[in-house]
């Protein structure tokens, strides 16, 4: 099986590896996949909190190369766009920029699953903090 | 000595040839290309001695009585089939059940399944969690139907070797044929049909360092005379129990490949259990909650098998594939996308499965290689953890099966 030149490149050099504290105002994290599946994906976001933009964005995954490909861009696409931008960040979109064969379709669909969480999670506590505050 | 790239250290899926039968394989290509089923002329006969010669020499590694009691097949897949089928169908009228093991390679497996959908029924005993069979588990599963023990020499993953002396004496008291696949053990750690009670057996070429293509099933004549039904008719070679053109120059190398192997056994197993015992060591102490699978003691000297929490196989094999060759029971390297059986059947979770790395050694493995990858392995890995939230969340404490994970 060979890995198209952009995998590889993810996989050598993954952009944004790493955490943020989980309970820091503006960050929001998913965790997605499962151990006994063979791929976990942890992806976090970091929204200004002013102008509703992600100003960074962190992954951590256990998987396979196309897993960890597929998270590494995610955080490049995310970082800059707002909120809803981000929330339309498709699946196949990361097939064709990786050029990933349909064995690994899956991994694609499992950043779009972690994208998907970070977000929800930074509104629901995004919410949940605006209401605090008022 | 420099190193030289890729290094190839995944010796349980094939090996190369070695040089020397090579040397000995090229004159069947060519001045000696006769049929050895041709009686009349010399070409048949200058074959057919070719042929002859292997058997005796295929016989010597396995210690078989008489070298008319190998069948050559096309590899090993063919010699499991026929040995399982052969004897399903030869001997229908007295019972209908075979007993296996869960660990068995997918050739028998699949033998298996086939036969349970035309009516017979197979018991697949389970394995302890150093990957070997307990006599009383087979015991326990014969009946008065059962008409064949099936158990592997040494797994193909883990390399544990089965007490086979010991189940080839239990079939021979309940008076039941014991076939074994021993296509990871012949020409590499002793094997003996006689001692051993072992009535069919299963090898095949590329593995101990012969050409691809060419396989044996050796089918004892003796104490008891072993019958089996072919799987191929025709022209009736193989003493009716394999027919199609021999290819002898394969045959050839084949033979000559097991004589090596003869010679040098007792020296390359041991050197090879020296160097695959460096590479545990140096891997097992430099990562924490990486775990040996298999038996520690009764395993091939050229096998090792270890799962590294927290990180995936292929992911690790990506690290490396450019310099050296391995491989993994992680699911995205199997075709069935499904994680190893064999380490799941060991009682392994699903994620160690996942995460486990076969290395194995062979002939031309140098020690420079297994520094080599010892060293790289250690820092792929490494390299994988940093950026494994199952790694991060395990050193924070939290317990993963506490987490309700989400599969997608």
């Amino acid at each position: 099986m060979a890995y198209s030149e952009k995998v590889v490149d993810h996989y050598n050099n993954p952009r944004n590896v790493g955490s943020f504290t989980k309970d820091t105002p503006g960050v929001g994290t998913g965790l997605v996949g499962a151990p006994e599946c063979g791929d976990v994906m942890k992806l976090q976001i970091k929204v200004n909190l002013d102008t509703g933009v992600i100003e960074d964005a962190k992954f951590k995954t256990f998987g396979c190369g196309s897993a960890i490909a597929s998270s590494s861009l995610a955080t490049e696409w995310l970082k800059g766009k707002t909120v809803d931008e981000a929330s339309k960040i498709k699946n196949t979109d990361i097939v064709n920029e990786l050029k990933l064969p349909p064995v690994k379709i899956h991994c694609s669909v499992l950043a779009e699953d972690a994208i998907k969480a970070a977000l929800a999670d930074y509104r629901e506590k995004h919410v949940a903090d605006a209401e605090a505050s008022r | 000595m420099a190193l030289k790239f890729p290094i190839f250290m995944d010796a349980q899926s094939t090996t190369p040839a070695d040089p020397r039968v090579v040397e000995a394989m090229i004159p069947y290509f060519t001045e000696k290309f006769g049929h050895a089923a041709s009686r009349n002329h010399s070409f048949g006969w200058e074959a057919e001695a070719g042929v002859d010669r292997a058997r005796e020499q295929l016989a010597r590694i396995i210690g078989a009585r008489d070298p008319k009691e190998l069948v050559f097949t096309s590899g090993g897949t063919e010699s499991i089939n026929l040995a399982i089928k052969g004897i399903a169908e030869m001997y229908r009228e007295k019972g209908n059940h075979i007993v296996t093991t869960v660990i068995e390679q997918r050739a028998s497996l699949d033998v298996g399944k086939r036969l349970e959908r035309q009516g017979y029924e197979v018991t697949y005993v389970p394995v302890r969690p150093d990957g070997l069979v307990e006599l009383e588990a087979i015991q326990k599963a014969i009946t008065d139907k059962t008409i064949l023990i099936s158990v592997m020499f040494a797994n193909n993953e883990v390399g544990t070797i089965q007490d086979i002396a010991a189940i080839g004496r239990l079939a021979k008291d309940k008076g039941i044929i014991f076939h074994t696949d021993a296509t990871q053990a012949v020409g590499k750690i002793p094997v003996n049909v006689e001692t051993m009670g072992i009535d069919l057996l299963s090898c095949t070429a590329h593995l101990l360092y012969g050409p691809k293509g060419v396989g044996a099933l050796y089918v004892r004549r003796k104490g008891p005379r072993v019958r089996i039904a072919p799987l191929i008719d025709g022209g009736g070679h193989e003493r009716g129990m394999r027919s199609g053109t021999l290819p002898v120059p394969l045959i050839v190398g084949f033979g000559r490949a097991a004589e090596i192997c003869g010679e040098v056994m007792a020296e390359e197993g041991a050197r090879l259990a020296k160097l695959r015992d460096r590479l545990q060591d140096m891997i097992l102490s430099n990562v924490d909650e990486a775990f040996l699978n298999g038996h520690p003691e009764r395993r091939l000297p050229h096998n090792l098998n270890i799962s590294f929490a927290y990180v995936e196989g292929e992911s690790v094999l990506m690290g490396l594939n450019k310099e050296t060759a391995l491989s993994s029971g992680s699911a995205c390297t199997s075709s069935t996308l499904e994680p190893s059986y064999v380490i799941g059947a060991l009682g392994a979770s699903a994620e160690l499965a996942h995460s486990s790395i076969r290395f194995s050694l062979h002939r031309f493995t140098t020690e420079e290689e297994v520094e080599h990858v010892g060293a790289r392995t250690i820092e792929v890995v490494k390299r994988l953890r940093d950026m494994s939230p199952l790694y991060e969340l395990a050193k924070e404490g939290v317990d993963l099966k506490s987490i309700r994970w989400k599969a997608e």
